[in-house]
């Protein structure tokens, strides 16, 4: 049974010989002639102003989840109310009622969110 | 294609040197660096479409940075107070490196005898070819990339040809 598995374990081999060869003798074959001018940061030729790991603010991310939340019920609500007249004579008022429970869950979430001063800058 | 096989039906067996092998590839993937500054960068990239297909030489991967590139293709008008960012660059791409100086600005500062323009990149870089015109035709760069690679092909593999450059002075007169 394990013969059968011969061949794919030398393929695995060979392979990862051939990765590890090719990538670690650019290594070290290849030419280093480092200067401080060659290692300095590449900012288009401009010199670096300040780190380069800046830190955001999270604040930025409340945002950004607050305004996903809200897009995705204007998404769900858009074709829902396009298509309420047509969708109302067939199926009568629970096509109503349950975009009203959807945008009464949202709401909810909006009250707790404004309570918790999530729409607060400072 | 001939070659190869009369050289094989001898012996099996073709010698050659580290130098003659890393020339050749080295010559067949000349990675541009696309210093477009102005006008001729049209050019430029006309040369990397299907049309006139730069590609064809292994020199089709134009890389924004510094660190892959091999041959710095300065085209544009070089003002003074862009030539130390076209210096830098051509300070961060690894060794070996060549320049081509493309069009009429950048080889002698063309049309723009001012204050602002260097009157030719070769008072601060180390150019292998001149390209005429202005701009030049696609044609003419890849011609230019074609006597690149001949250079390059003649290139030992540890052969630094460093060529000290003076700091360019801001204040010339002209």
């Amino acid at each position: 049974m394990i013969e059968q598995y011969i061949p794919i374990f030398l393929v695995i081999g060979f392979a990862l010989v051939f990765a590890f060869a090719t990538v670690f003798s650019s290594n070290i074959f290849g030419p280093k002639r480092p200067t401080p001018e060659k290692l300095s940061t590449y900012e288009s030729g401009m010199k670096p102003i300040g780190g380069t790991n800046e830190r955001v603010s999270v604040k930025y991310y409340l945002v950004a989840m607050f305004f996903i939340i809200f897009d995705l019920e204007v998404i769900f609500v858009y074709p829902w109310a396009v298509q309420f007249r047509k969708m109302f004579h067939e199926f009568g008022t629970p096509v109503f009622v349950s975009m009203l429970v959807f945008l009464v869950v949202l709401e909810l979430g909006y009250l707790y969110v404004y309570k918790k001063g999530g729409f607060k800058w400072d | 294609m001939g070659l190869e096989a009369n050289l094989l039906k001898n012996d099996g067996i073709i010698t050659t040197t580290f130098d003659a092998v890393i020339a050749w590839a080295r010559k067949n993937s000349v990675w541009p660096m696309p210093m477009g500054i102005s006008c001729c960068a049209i050019e430029m990239m006309a040369s990397a479409d299907p049309k006139y297909d730069i590609a064809r030489f292994g020199s089709e991967v134009m890389r924004m940075t510094p660190r892959q590139c091999d041959l710095m293709i300065v085209a544009g008008t070089v003002t003074y107070k862009m030539s130390h960012v076209v210096k830098k660059i051509y300070d961060q791409m690894p060794d070996p490196k060549w320049v081509i100086a493309m069009g009429a600005c950048t080889s002698s500062g063309g049309m723009y005898r001012s204050y602002s323009v260097v009157q030719g990149i070769d008072q601060f870089l180390p150019v292998d070819v001149y390209v005429a015109g202005c701009p030049p035709r696609p044609e003419n760069l890849i011609n230019a990339l074609m006597q690149i690679q001949e250079k390059v092909g003649r290139s030992k593999a540890r052969d630094y040809s460093d060529i000290a450059m003076p700091e360019l002075k801001i204040l010339q007169n002209n």
